[in-house]
Formats: structure tokens, C-alpha cells, sequence
């Protein structure tokens, strides 16, 4: 029982301070994405989403120094194929390891370097272009022990990369050292259908980012006393004030209606009387006039 | 009686102003079973026992195969009263016991409960545990007692128990340790004290111990040792002899151990029949001084006579079942033999001890569709003229049970609609003209008479016997199960697909079976030894120009339980029943891929991998391929390797090489993989959106007239993975141990779009993918609650077209092409809530056109359904809405989902076991049609937004009648006195 009240005290606690801080955003601290752009390459032309985007590496690396255990430099490789070849060595990653003080292990500083194509890959490239292939590339699921459990594969059709040169754009998604998937692609859209197009240079211009998982929002948690204190607090939000059109337009439209309705009609009605009551007695007159004879005929 | 209504408009907006109050579903109590039916099942029977005392004659007690205890009333085979145990908690015997209590033996022999017959109450429930792991015996001595106590012999997880049959004690209890002793047989001599517990250890040594039943004290115990050892069964001639086969199965014994001497006689069976071949195997089978054997094809009885004489009574190489012994006098005892000739069985009911003389000997019809007779039980009752009658209860190859007597069917179950593994809805025929309209005339004065009746109704005139008249013509009428098309799309047919592999086709008017077909390719034959019914899909949907065919079902099945074995295609004509075509593949089914393609004749192509990642495409036809070969490199997709955590995407890359010289059959290549870190994480769910779900509109329209777009992709694979320790059941992990990943991966590309990890979170996770958003079900070890959280995905590729002048110049990219290959610019919003209930199943209404609002069906731990508006479910529920969010209708944040008992889709019904919930969109844009099944079915029909488009069933025309009457009535009448009036002003 003792435990329960701890729980349900801290769990007091927590929303409490969640309450007063955020809103409803857990309280938790959120791991930021580990995202670096590859050093000296140029920023990235096509506006990135910001959950991608890439953090500017050196202050981000520097808050991690400070807490780091340990440091260790590795190296994969990735390997790429042209359609359905075998694999080759491509390029390689190089990071650091970062050991955490709870055990854990996360990569950082990822640099990539890739060769450049040779002509046989240049020729082998022109094929998938031509026929719509896919390029493909792999990286091991343990970044300690290459390959791991298994390759983790990627591919691309070959004509979404080529604009100036060879753009490419990688986001390494990890889960400590284990690689988890890799998504592979042009950095921008790679609009259907795609053209034949060869690039100018043959060098590859690449983007990488590091994904780690993102903790979930918790469950909101109520209590009597927050909401309390949320009604004592009084902070109502007032609602903007519209226009006296957007509150009444369902009225004014029908108005509207009904005027132009009974203008049209004050309009034609002297018409009608004179196409009507000139050739009868050939006297043009208001229909309020007109009605006082014929009622008084009537009478008769 | 819906009628749709011309001002569809005025009434959508009409909705739209309504909608931000919350829809009440509930129904009144006079309209449960208008739209809805709930039928009742059990499963395959595998055990029954009769009951023998005068108050419950009328009764058979019955445990099947679904884990149910049921008692049924003989005369018509209703259920008295019904037990669902849950599906670890195996039943493996049950008894009577002093005639008034039902004794249930489950659980692998652990549990051992006692009901009350009359009513099926529970009395008492007892635990038994025991050293390891054995087959579990249930015995109940009819006069063995201790201390004026009845006594249940119990054997299980190798320990023998006595537990009394007043409350559940156990008396005494003595284990068998032998580390290869293998329990065969408890042996209660009528009479005696003893008992008999005879086993094999180390496969070739035969044991029997003799136990005393007062205290369980060890009397004698005696082991021999047989060479060529022991196979597998043994069937008890005398209490204190059994027949066995030898390893080889060649060689019969008889084994006796009269007064603990133990003797071996051996027979081989090429000496007692000649032709026979391949081994035998014992049928089990109580019937005193024979037994029964087979090999291949032919069921040899055989009687021992005296000191392990063997001889045949009888060969046969018909399809037969034999029935447990009945004792009916003093030391005769009778049993059944069922045969199967043609379309009729034989059933025959014998002495023991005389096989040429038959008590009974009838011939009964059988439908073809039941198949072979699978078990027999027999009971007997005094005839009129004081003889002896018998009857006897038959469970089919199709998990049917019968009751015959006097040589006809009394009654039958169709249980095995307990067992579905596959849904799918079919249309109805088209009405051809000239049916409907003369049968409406011919009832003119009826409808008026029935419009009168509720008119009184609708005013309260209505007297009990009106109001009771009413109540039976809604429910009676017959417009909902006629068997054509309406044109509100209500009336359908539910093709169901059953583990026997029977084929049942649901209408859904009424809930009867309009016809079975119990699937040639899923019978047992020489090539296809066990097959298994695997998934049925929509082969062919006539509509346009194809009308004159009619619509054809898929059913995949595969011979055997392995992944490799090779696989069986069927095609079923949906509206007959017919087996149209059916297919031995050379190669394995692992995944079908329903192509988003049909042909001229409107049949859908299908994309089949086998266990060799090749590619099958069918039909097999020219024109199939022409088709295919267009859309070659646009086909991708993916499979899930469960055990190894790893996902991979495939395209096709070319025809087959190697010794398939088949024009149809394709290679493939994988594409991307996704590998989870096996040390961290383990794939628990992976859901898709269904194939055929329709989204109205792509944009939002959020509170701020902003737009938003949603993500919209059939491509899209939600994934749960959990970390392995927290695999296990809820609370087998502390929070810090679990967690849970979900993934949005998109299935071409192999890109994950969204991940987030839920700490302290563990499974089972039920998710449900719709349109845009993923709602996923799960356990919260911090909170101790369930959760459920919904996360939607929105496309920021296309927020830019906000701009009313780039849509009206035409500078949107609305209209462009998606490529995946492009970079994808989603946002996610997600938010969780708790949820009180544990879930089995969540489906999500589907209608027609993706207009009207949608509802979470979630299956409930009571076996309910229930109806959750997807609003409650928004990601953008806040604490405080603005007043504009609130006229959009969205919800105040709470913590919890409200559970609001009206919303049970069930009302007060339950649904047995439920499994599944499949969703088919009615013609009428409102409404939506929801069969949920398990051990029982149900179904209605469900408008989430309340039937906006249609008027209500109790919609009185009578009533507008006369208001329309009256109306003009009185526009003649002032019409008349204006004029007077008029007329008197002018002489004035």
C-alpha cells in the first residue's frame, strides 16, 4: 500500500508540475535528436521538416561533453549495388561511441566520406539510369560487430539522386549501436514520372542525419486539486472577438435577400401598371394612386 | 422500410450543425433484435455425457473443442446452460457426478470444478498439483466411497488424486516420480477397492501399480519389459486387461494383470487379417472384450476371447465410428457403430458380447456437406412399450452435432460457426423486375393496416395486443430477408470460412445459413494429408459490365501445418455455394497479395508468394498478364518475419529462372529490410488499412480555417515491438524492463515515418489503422491502466495550397503525382488516454463514401462490443478548447476515454469468445454493417452519425398521410369562407 501512495504522490507530483509548465507536454526530459549534418559538406538546399533538421554540430557536441564517460572512434562501411549486383564497398562512417554513465551506448559525430564512382560504377550507374533501376545500399546492424544480425538495406530508383551531381540523403535510424533501418533517398521530392536525366558532375553530395526514438506523450493525469486549481486560477481564454460579420452572417445573408427581393419588386411593379393600365386609360400613375379608382369602381 | 430522402443536402447540414453534440446510440428496448441477431454456439464437441437421473434426462452435458461446457435440452438441442472457459484452460474430461453435479477435469489436469447440473452453477473448484508434466485421466467410480464421501479419481501432472465429490477436497494424493513413467490407463474395478494405475516407462516397459482407493496406499506394484516396445495408445478390454501395438505397429498385445501378475500375448495382424499393410493404429474405444484397429484404409474389430485369444468380427473398409460402452441391464452393456454407405450412414447399436446381433440397425440420410462422422455417443431411454431405445448424439466432420432416433435427424447444430477463421461479404443478386411490385399490391390493405397499427401507436392509442401485433410485424418482416439486392445495400451475404473447412454463407437479414459447402480440397486425401483452411478472399465482384456473373470467393488453404507445405486454391461461387475450381499448387502460400487489378471479367488478380519468394500471379490467363506485365515495377510490398524481428520490402525483377519453365511465376528481390536489435525489441503487431477503405477528403478543416492534409497512403504499416522480457503477461515485468516502440514504416520505400517509444508501457497491443491515424491499445505498468493512444499523420508537402488564388490559378500540386521515392514531409500529433476495459479485438466502422464520421468498434474482455467516437480520440482534445475548436466538436481533454454503457453496439448480448469484428459498408452512406464473432455471432447495423440520409423505420407515412389530408381539408375550408366572406364583402 506504502508503494502505491509513493507512486500516486509522485504521479501528484509530476502532473503537477506538468500543469503549471506546459500544459499538457509530459514533463519528461526528450532526448534530442541526434542529427548532425556532415561537417564541411554545404547546408542542405531543400528546406528540411524540423524534425529533421540538422542541429549545428558544435554546440551540440559540446553539452555532450561535459556528462561523457568515455569516448571511442568507430568506422562501418556502407556498401552499395546497381540493381540486382552484389554489394561494394562504398564509403564509410566514421563516429564516436559515447558510453553513457547508465550503460547505454549512442553514436556520435557521424561522419561520412564516400568514394568516388568508378568507371565501371559510372557505367554500371547509367545502366540503372536508363532503365529505371534501383541503386542500393547496405550498413550492418551493429555498428561494433559489422555486420550483426543482419544487413539493413535501402534502396532508391537511380534517377531520383542525379540533379547537379549525385545528391543522396541518409537518416540512420538507431537504437544504441544497433542500426534499426536506414531511409535512403534524394533530399528533396522525386516527382512521377521520373525523366532521364544524367548528372553534370559525377560526385556524390550527401546528407546524413542520426534518429533516435522519441519518448511518447504521457496519458494526461487529473486530479481533483489541479483542476481546482485551475478553475481558481480563472485564467479563462477568452475567445477572439470576430467581426460582427462572421457572428451574424446567417442573419445578414437572408436580410440581404429579402431587401434585394422587395426592391426588385418596388422596381417592376410601376412597370407591370404601365404595361398594364396604359393602353386602358392611358393615365401613368403610382400604383398607391391607381388603387383608389378601381376600389371606388369596385364600389359601385 | 428506409427510404432515402431527396434533401440528402439539408440534412448533411443539418448534421454538421448537430455534430458537436454527442450522437446517442443507444436503442430502445422494442428495437433489439429489428436490425440485429445473435445466434448462439459451442464448438466441436468433444466429449458428452448423458445424464442418467430422472430430472435431468432431458440433458446432455458436453465439452468441446472451444473450451466450452455446455448442457443441452435433447428435444431440440438448445443450450440450458453454457461455460466458456478461457482459451489456456483446455478442458480434458468431464463427468457426472452423483447425478447432479458436472465434474470438469482442464487446464493440462490442474483444475478440476465441479457445476451444478440443473443450472450450471459453479459449486466448488479445486487445484490439483503435481510433480510434472502427464496426461491427464478423469475418472468418477459410480460406487466407490470413503466415509459415505464420493470419490473422483483424478490423474494428472503425474500424481493421483482423490478429491471428494461433496466439496472438492482432496482425500489423498500419491505421486508416480518414475522419471518415464507414462500414464494410459486408471483402472476403478466396479466393486472393488482397487485401483489400477497401468503406464509405459521408457517406452518399452510396461507398469502397473494397484492401489488402494481408501487411503492410496501402494499395494503391489509390477513392471515387464517388452522388447520391441510400446506404440503410443492402449484400449481397455476388461478391467483388468488392455490391448497395445508394438512399436512397429505390426504386432498385437494383449496384456493382462489379473491378481498383479502381469503377461504379454502377442498376435501379429498379418496373422489375423492377411491383406493388411502399413502399420495400425488403436481407435480408443471403451467397449468391453473388443477393441478396435486400422491400417490404411480398413477398421478391424477384434474380440479377445479368453486368455489373449484374439479373433475378427468384423473388417471394413468403410469410414466408421464406434461410441463408448452403455451399460442398459445387469453386466450388458450396448455400444454404436456408425458406417458410412453413400449418402447414408448405417447406424448399428450392438451387445458387447454379441457382435452379430444388432439391437438397432437404421439407414439415415446425410447430407454430403457434414462429411464423415467423426465421434458417436450413445444413450438409451424406455420406449413407449417398456422396451429399450437408443439414441445417439454425432459429431460431423464439419463440426456439426446431430442427434438421431428413430432412424432420423431430431435435431442439428451447426457448430462450427464457433470456430470461424475467415469473413468476407458478398452482394446479393440483383431483383429482376416484376417480383416486388405485384406482392406490394397484393398487400396494399396489410401495409395501410400496419401504417394504421403504428399510427396508434405513434399517438399512444394503442391497446397491449396492438402494441404486441406491432412489435411482431417489425420483427417479422420479411423485406429484410429476402434474398435480393436492396437498394440500401443492408441485405448481404456473410461468407464465412470455419476451421472444419466449411464454407457457410450468412444473410444478413436474419442471421440463417442460406448455404454450406464443406470444400472438397479441404477434405483429407492420399496427397493432402491434414489441410488447413488459411484465409478466403473476393476473387471476383461483378458490378458494371460483368453483371451476369456471379461473384466468386478465394479460399487458400495449405496441406499441413508447415509454412512449406504446398498450397490448395479453391473458387467458390458465392451465391450457390459451388465449388467453381479448385487447385493443388506445387508450391506454398506464405503471403497473398490481392492486386488493386481486375480483368475484363472482373476477376482480381492475386499475387501468391511461396516459402521460395517466388511469385505466382493468377488467373493464369493472357489477359491477367497483359495487365500485371503494365504494372510490373509499380508492384511492391513486404513481409514481417516475426521470430527474427526483421521486416523486408520486395519488388518483382523478372520472370522465373531455373527448372519452372512458367510464364506466371516471377522472381523477386528484396528492396529494404528494417532489423530490430533482437536484445531490445520483439514485433508483437504490424497493422495495415484495409484495401478497400475509402477516404472522403484529404484536407482538414481545422478551427482557425486552416487546412491540413492527411497523410494519406495504402502503403503504410504500423508496427509494435515490445522488449522481449515484457513479452510475457502484465506484470511479469517491472516498468523500467518494458517498453513499448511503435513504428509508422512506409512499406515501399522501407522509411519509418514516425517512432516513438512508450517507456513503462508492455502488450498485448491492439491497433486499428484508418485513413490518417492509428489507434493502438496497450498497458501502462506506472499507471496500472490501459491506454489507448491514436497518432495522426499529416502531409506538409501540400499545406502550402491554403491559398484560394493558387487553387483558383491552378498553382496548386494537389493534383500531381505522389512518388514515395520523394522525401516525405509528415508531422505527427499523437496524445494517449487511459481506457478501463482490457481489449480482444478493434475494428472501425466503414461506410461507403468516408463521409460519415467515424467510431471505434473496440471488442471488450466481456465479450461486448462497444462504440468509441473517434472524436474522443483526436489529438487535439486540450483542456480548455477555444470557441471555435469547440464548434468543430472537438472534446475537452480528459484522461480518460469515457465508456458510456449505452454505446455497447451488444446491448445486453454477448458475444462468446469473441474474435474478430468486420465492418462492411452499407449502399447508404450513414450506415455500416457489423458482424462480431466468436464462439457466438452477431450483427447489426451501426449509423455513426445517426441516419441522416434515410428516414427512421418507425417513420409513420400514415401519419404524413393524414397530416397532408387534414392540410388540404383545410385549405378547401378557408378557401370556401374566404370567398364567402369576400362575396358578403362586396354586397355590402
Amino acid at each position: 500500500m506504502d508503494t502505491i501512495k509513493v507512486v500516486v504522490a509522485i504521479l501528484l507530483t509530476f502532473s503537477l508540475f506538468s500543469f503549471h509548465s506546459f500544459g499538457f507536454q509530459s514533463d519528461e526530459l526528450l532526448v534530442d535528436d541526434e542529427e548532425f549534418g556532415l561537417e564541411g559538406a554545404p547546408q542542405p538546399r531543400f528546406p528540411e521538416p524540423t524534425s529533421t533538421r540538422s542541429a549545428p554540430v558544435t554546440t551540440a557536441t559540446r553539452k555532450r561533453h561535459s556528462d561523457l564517460d568515455s569516448d571511442s572512434k568507430i568506422e562501418f562501411s556502407l556498401d552499395h549495388a546497381f540493381g540486382d549486383s552484389d554489394f561494394a564497398p562504398a564509403g564509410t562512417f566514421s563516429a564516436r561511441i559515447k558510453t553513457w554513465s547508465h550503460g547505454g551506448q549512442t553514436l556520435t559525430k557521424l561522419r561520412f566520406s564516400r568514394n568516388n564512382f568508378t568507371n565501371e560504377e559510372q557505367k554500371n550507374f547509367k545502366n540503372l539510369l536508363e532503365s529505371d533501376d534501383f541503386y542500393r545500399i547496405r550498413l550492418p546492424s551493429n555498428v561494433l560487430s559489422p555486420p550483426g544480425r543482419n544487413f539493413i538495406i535501402s534502396s532508391v530508383k537511380a534517377r531520383c539522386l542525379p540533379r547537379e551531381g549525385l545528391d543522396e540523403h541518409f537518416v540512420i535510424h538507431m537504437e544504441g549501436v544497433n542500426v534499426l533501418a536506414v531511409n535512403y533517398g534524394s533530399p528533396g521530392s522525386c516527382p512521377y514520372p521520373r525523366n532521364l536525366k544524367l548528372p553534370v558532375k559525377w560526385s556524390f553530395s550527401s546528407y546524413t542525419v542520426l534518429k533516435n526514438s522519441e519518448q511518447a506523450p504521457r496519458a494526461p493525469i487529473f486530479t481533483e486539486e489541479i483542476l481546482g486549481g485551475e478553475n481558481g486560477g480563472g485564467e479563462v481564454v477568452q475567445p477572439p472577438e470576430r467581426s460582427f460579420w462572421a457572428k451574424y452572417w446567417m442573419y445578414l445573408i437572408p436580410l440581404g435577400l429579402i431587401i434585394m427581393n422587395a426592391i426588385t419588386q418596388a422596381m417592376n411593379m410601376p412597370e407591370e401598371q404601365v404595361t398594364g393600365q396604359v393602353p386602358a386609360q392611358g393615365q401613368p400613375s403610382a400604383g398607391a394612386v391607381q388603387r383608389g379608382p378601381s376600389s371606388a369602381a369596385r364600389r359601385r | 422500410m428506409a427510404i432515402r430522402s431527396f434533401f440528402v443536402p439539408f440534412l448533411l447540414f443539418a448534421l454538421c450543425f448537430n455534430s458537436s453534440l454527442t450522437p446517442v446510440l443507444s436503442l430502445y428496448e422494442d428495437q433489439v433484435g429489428l436490425m440485429d441477431w445473435h445466434q448462439q454456439y459451442i464448438g466441436k464437441v468433444k466429449q458428452a455425457v448423458f445424464s442418467t437421473q430422472k430430472t435431468g434426462r432431458r440433458r446432455v452435458i458436453v465439452s468441446t473443442e472451444e473450451n466450452v461446457i455446455a448442457s443441452l435440452d435433447l428435444r431440440h438441442g438448445e443450450i440450458f446452460w453454457r461455460h466458456l472457459l478461457g482459451s489456456n484452460d483446455v478442458i480434458d474430461g468431464i463427468d457426472i457426478g452423483l447425478g447432479k453435479y458436472v465434474i470438469t477435469l482442464s487446464s493440462g489436469g490442474s483444475i478440476l470444478r465441479s457445476w451444478n447440473l440443473p443450472d450450471g452453477q459453479m459449486v466448488w473448484e479445486s487445484f490439483l498439483q503435481g510433480p510434472k508434466h502427464s496426461k491427464s485421466l478423469l475418472l468418477v467410480p459410480t460406487n466407490l466411497k470413503i466415509e459415505k464421501d464420493n470419490v473422483i479419481v483424478v490423474f494428472s501432472n503425474g500424481r493421483l488424486h482423490a478429491v471428494s465429490c461433496i466439496d472438492g477436497e482432496v482425500l489423498w494424493n500419491k505421486d508416480f516420480e518414475a522419471e518415464s513413467f507414462e500414464v494410459q490407463q486408471v483402472i476403478q474395478p466396479p466393486g472393488s477397492d482397487l485401483i489400477y494405475v497401468v503406464g509405459f516407462a521408457a517406452s518399452s516397459q510396461f507398469e502397473m501399480y494397484q492401489i488402494n482407493a481408501r487411503n492410496g496406499e501402494l499395494l503391489k506394484h509390477e513392471s515387464e519389459t517388452f522388447s520391441s516396445g510400446f506404440f503410443r495408445e492402449v484400449s481397455l478390454v476388461s478391467s483388468e486387461t488392455v490391448a497395445a501395438l508394438d512399436s512397429t505397429g505390426s504386432i498385437l498385445l494383449t496384456i493382462s494383470f489379473q491378481n498383479g501378475e502381469i503377461s504379454f500375448q502377442q498376435t501379429p495382424i498379418s496373422n489375423l487379417v492377411e491383406d493388411s499393410s502399413g502399420p495400425a493404429v488403436i481407435i480408443p474405444s471403451s467397449v468391453p472384450g473388443i477393441f478396435a484397429i486400422k491400417t490404411n484404409a480398413i477398421t478391424i474389430f477384434i474380440r479377445v476371447i479368453g486368455k489373449g485369444k484374439l479373433e475378427v468380427v468384423e473388417t471394413t473398409n468403410h469410414e466408421t465410428a464406434v461410441s463408448n460402452a452403455l451399460p442398459i441391464s445387469e453386466g450388458q452393456q450396448a455400444f454404436a457403430l456408425v458406417q458410412h454407405a453413400g449418402s447414408e450412414i448405417h447406424l448399428a447399436v450392438k451387445l458387447a458380447h454379441d457382435w452379430d446381433g444388432n439391437l438397432l440397425k437404421e439407414s439415415i440420410k446425410m447430407d454430403q456437406q457434414r462429411g464423415l462422422v467423426h465421434k458417436v455417443f450413445i444413450n438409451n431411454y424406455i420406449r413407449t412399450d417398456r422396451s429399450h431405445g437408443f439414441r445417439v448424439l454425432i459429431v460431423m466432420e464439419d463440426h456439426s452435432l446431430l442427434l438421431l432416433q428413430q432412424g432420423a435427424v431430431v435435431w442439428s447444430r451447426e457448430d462450427g460457426l464457433a470456430s470461424i477463421i475467415d469473413v468476407t461479404a458478398s452482394e446479393l443478386p440483383v431483383e429482376r423486375d416484376g417480383v416486388s411490385v405485384a406482392k406490394v399490391e397484393h398487400n396494399l390493405f396489410e401495409w395501410l393496416k400496419g401504417h394504421m397499427l403504428k399510427l396508434k401507436g405513434t399517438l399512444m392509442l394503442a391497446s397491449p395486443e396492438d402494441v404486441a401485433a406491432i412489435q411482431s410485424m417489425r420483427l417479422k418482416s420479411s423485406e429484410k430477408s429476402k434474398m435480393t439486392r436492396d437498394h440500401n445495400g443492408f441485405r448481404k451475404l456473410l461468407i464465412v470460412l470455419t476451421r472444419a473447412g466449411k464454407l457457410f454463407a450468412l444473410h444478413t437479414g436474419d442471421g440463417r445459413i442460406v448455404w454450406s459447402h464443406l470444400l472438397r480440397s479441404l477434405h483429407k486425401s492420399e496427397a493432402c494429408k491434414s489441410p488447413i483452411g488459411l484465409n478466403m478472399y473476393q476473387w471476383q465482384v461483378p458490378h458494371h459490365h460483368a453483371l451476369d456473373e456471379n461473384p466468386s470467393v478465394l479460399v487458400i488453404s495449405r496441406c499441413g501445418p508447415s509454412s512449406g507445405a504446398p498450397g490448395v486454391l479453391s473458387f467458390v461461387d458465392a451465391y450457390t455455394g459451388k465449388e467453381l475450381n479448385s487447385l493443388s499448387l506445387v508450391h506454398a502460400v506464405v503471403q497473398v497479395i490481392p492486386l488493386p487489378y481486375t480483368d475484363s471479367t472482373e476477376q482480381r488478380l492475386h499475387l501468391l508468394i511461396d516459402s521460395d519468394k517466388h511469385a505466382h500471379l493468377y488467373p493464369k490467363s493472357s489477359e491477367a498478364l497483359g495487365i500485371f506485365k503494365r504494372e510490373f515495377s509499380n508492384i511492391y510490398w513486404y513481409s514481417v518475419e516475426e521470430l527474427d524481428g526483421i521486416i523486408k520490402g520486395h519488388a518483382l525483377k523478372c520472370k522465373c529462372t531455373g527448372e519452372v519453365a512458367d510464364e506466371f511465376c516471377f522472381d523477386t528481390r528484396d528492396l529494404w529490410s528494417v532489423v530490430f536489435p533482437s536484445e531490445s525489441e520483439k514485433i508483437i503487431a504490424t497493422v495495415t488499412r484495409k484495401s478497400n477503405e475509402v477516404v472522403h477528403t484529404q484536407a482538414k478543416v481545422i478551427a482557425d480555417q486552416d487546412v491540413m492534409y492527411k497523410y494519406i497512403s495504402r502503403n503504410l504499416l504500423f508496427v509494435a515491438t515490445v522488449a522481449p522480457k515484457g513479452s510475457g503477461e502484465i506484470g511479469s515485468v517491472t516498468p523500467e524492463e518494458s517498453w513499448l516502440v511503435v513504428y509508422l514504416i512506409d512499406t515501399v520505400t522501407g522509411r519509418i515515418l514516425h517512432r516513438v517509444t512508450h517507456h513503462g508501457a508492455q502488450g498485448p497491443v491492439h491497433a486499428v489503422f484508418s485513413e490518417n491515424w492509428v489507434v493502438y491499445h496497450y498497458f501502462n505498468l506506472r499507471a496500472h491502466r490501459y491506454e489507448m493512444s491514436v497518432i495522426e499523420i499529416y502531409d506538409q508537402s501540400r499545406a502550402d495550397n491554403k491559398d484560394v488564388w493558387k487553387l483558383v490559378l491552378g498553382k496548386h500540386n494537389l493534383t500531381s503525382p505522389i512518388s514515395l521515392f520523394s522525401r516525405p514531409e509528415v508531422i505527427t500529433k499523437s496524445q494517449s488516454y487511459f481506457f478501463t476495459h482490457s481489449v480482444k479485438a478493434i475494428a472501425v466502422t466503414s461506410t461507403a463514401k468516408g463521409i460519415t464520421s467515424k467510431q471505434l468498434l473496440i471488442g471488450t474482455i466481456g465479450d461486448q462490443v462497444l462504440a468509441l467516437d473517434k472524436r474522443f480520440l483526436d489529438p487535439r482534445r486540450s483542456v480548455n478548447p477555444t470557441q471555435a475548436e469547440k464548434e468543430e466538436g472537438i472534446i475537452p481533454l480528459t484522461d480518460s476515454l469515457p465508456i458510456i454503457p449505452q454505446s455497447y453496439v451488444t446491448h445486453a448480448l454477448r458475444v462468446e469468445g469473441l474474435r474478430g469484428i468486420l465492418t462492411v459498408p452499407a449502399k447508404l452512406e450513414s450506415t455500416t454493417l457489423v458482424f462480431a464473432h466468436g464462439v457466438d455471432l452477431f450483427f447489426t447495423q451501426l449509423a455513426p452519425s445517426r441516419t441522416y440520409d434515410s428516414l427512421t423505420e418507425d417513420f409513420s407515412y400514415a401519419l404524413l398521410l393524414l397530416t397532408i389530408v387534414a392540410l388540404v381539408a383545410a385549405i378547401f375550408v378557408t378557401w370556401r369562407l374566404s370567398e364567402r366572406k369576400e362575396l358578403q364583402d362586396k354586397w355590402r
